[in-house]
């Protein structure tokens, strides 16, 4: 018993040791945000010696903060929010309709999970940029690129647990003079919560972070979304290491507020999302 | 017939909206993009038919073999590191340990943020804080910037992702070690079995699905790592770390050679397909049938 609980000490010690190895580059970041540009390059590693606030609201300003995080959350929630409706409904479709059409389609949306975008991306811009559709730029139109790119997964996701529900239901519905929609809305989608949660964190945390297909699509200012700023807003400020940390750590605070908030549900989702 | 026409209008409530933005958004632009590399299209304009002329130019230039050659380099270390890594740290979260939970957690969090964040994090600690700290400590393999080496900027890459992906991948491994059936493990023990066979002989054989889906994932965004090669090295030394995301991009955006950027797009889509296909059949053949 006393040697078990040694050994645990051991490896309790190494995991805290690994830990802290995970979290450096974050403190790291926290530490640099609040120095002055000279104090960073001659002490990275050392705490700030004054704390400087200037440097987050430098940042906040010349990134044009507030504006990139409004768009981030903007196609954040609209794409999530109809990739849910698109996917279940579509999930649905194909769990209940037996025939060719709807397994060859279930087939293709299947197969399509390992195209990259860098496959589609260059006819992708000049398909739908100036020269071809010319969809006007803004979240509406990131939000149906999103649902396009993300559907397929996610009614991956939605059809195995549909398909577990029995029919019975649907049919009991279908006798009390319930239409399609309506069973589905009424009896089916809020049976599918479990699912809907894992779809949405997910989707969240994908186009929270993407950076590619805005990159080539997005190329108004106002309508970046908060990696582009970063990404551009770093590039600019290399010279000035304390304003370019401060920079990062805003960008990633409130992706880091969103964890902590959702802890379990992420991690759940997180698994439930990967055994399927 | 009744039952005909009650199904087709259930396609078009439920089926015909996203199936409609589907085929715009990926199976149209994928169509196209075969098509044009296989002309001489300059993105806007394709009025020749080449055949197979952007392949051949492909696979003659050597930037596109160097840049092949190191994302299969690139996905082959990340495949074994990061697996081998989260293994691990799964196996130490799932010991009985105070703070599992803080401990979980900050191996996860790198994986919520973005590559192109990440990248710029580590960009400042390969070039600003470890050639610092090498400085302080004597430690000389910090001394120089890794990021203006090809071989340790690779490196410096493969390190980054091992610290991003492993914490997902994490949560994989524990959730197939603790779904193992206590009573399966019980049997183990009473037949005498130390930790060390119930590990490889009784918890790994039965959480093979778990390695599958691991091996599948770390694969798949290590063939299409575009983020963190952008914004650590950006291809340099002299593109010699350019993976072929970024190559591809560079190619088609940046010299404005769209047919075969195009082209070496699509070799990359078949690269993966093969591929991804091999690891599924060959893990599939090592799960334990129940």
């Amino acid at each position: 018993m006393k040697r078990a609980k040694r050994i645990n000490w051991f490896f309790f010690i190494f995991a805290s040791v690994l830990a802290v190895f995970y979290a450096f580059p974050f403190v790291l970041v926290l530490i640099n945000a609040f120095k002055e540009k000279r104090a960073v390059l001659n002490d990275p590693l050392g705490l700030p010696v004054e704390i400087r606030w200037k440097n987050f609201v430098d940042a906040i300003n010349k990134m044009g903060y507030w504006q990139s995080l409004g768009n981030s959350l903007i196609v954040t929630i609209i794409s999530v929010t109809a990739i849910i409706i698109t996917s279940s409904m579509l999930a649905y479709y194909l769990a209940r309709t037996k025939n060719k059409f709807s397994s060859v389609t279930f087939l293709v949306l299947v197969a399509s999970m390992i195209v990259p975008f860098q496959a589609l991306m260059i006819p992708f811009v000049g398909f739908f940029g100036q020269r071809g559709i010319n969809f006007p730029q803004n979240q509406f139109t990131i939000a149906f690129f999103y649902v396009g790119f993300g559907v397929a997964l996610s009614t991956f996701l939605y059809h195995g647990f549909i398909s577990n529900i029995p029919y019975e239901l649907d049919e009991a519905a279908a006798i009390d003079g319930a239409s399609p929609f309506k069973t589905f809305r009424k009896i089916i989608f809020p049976m599918l919560g479990p699912v809907t949660a894992t779809v949405a964190i997910i989707n969240a945390l994908w186009i929270w972070n993407d950076f590619l297909l805005p990159s080539v699509v997005l190329s108004d200012t106002d309508q970046k979304t908060l990696p582009l700023k970063t990404f551009v807003f770093y590039g600019k400020y290399t010279s000035d290491y304390g304003l370019a940390m401060a920079g990062l750590l805003l960008s990633v605070i409130p992706i880091l507020i969103f964890f902590f908030l959702m802890q379990k549900r992420i991690i759940s989702g997180i698994s439930a999302g990967a055994v399927k | 017939m009744r039952f005909r026409g009650q199904s087709l209008s259930r396609f078009f409530i439920f089926a015909s909206i996203p199936l409609a933005i589907f085929t715009l958004v990926l199976v149209i632009p994928f169509a196209r993009g075969l098509y044009f590399s296989f002309t001489n299209w300059d993105g806007f304009t394709s009025d020749t038919f080449v055949g197979f002329d952007n392949y051949v130019k492909s696979f003659g230039d050597q930037a596109f073999w160097g840049s092949l050659v190191l994302t299969l380099l690139y996905v082959a270390a990340s495949l074994v590191l990061v697996n081998v890594v989260a293994f691990g740290l799964a196996l130490l979260v799932t010991i009985p340990l105070r703070g599992v939970n803080v401990l979980r957690t900050a191996f996860f969090v790198p994986n919520l943020i973005g590559g192109v964040i990440l990248g710029l994090i580590w960009q400042f600690i390969f070039g600003q804080a470890f050639p610092r700290l090498a400085e302080s400590t004597g430690i000389p393999i910090f001394q120089e910037n890794w990021l203006l080496d090809t071989t340790t900027a690779f490196w410096a890459m493969v390190i980054v992702t091992v610290w991003q992906m492993s914490g997902y991948m994490m949560i994989i491994y524990v959730t197939a070690l603790m779904s193992v059936e206590k009573d399966v493990l019980e049997a183990a023990f009473i037949d005498g079995a130390n930790n060390a066979q119930t590990l490889f002989f009784i918890k790994l054989p039965l959480m093979a699905q778990a390695f599958t889906i691991s091996l599948f994932l770390t694969m798949r965004n290590s063939f299409m790592a575009y983020d963190l090669n952008l914004a650590l090295t950006n291809g340099n030394p002299y593109r010699t770390t350019e993976l072929i995301s970024l190559h591809v991009f560079k190619e088609a955006f940046g010299y404005g050679n769209f047919a075969t950027g195009q082209a070496q797009a699509i070799i990359m889509f078949v690269v993966i397909a093969v591929a991804a296909l091999a690891q599924v059949i060959i893990s599939k053949r090592m799960e334990v049938q129940r």
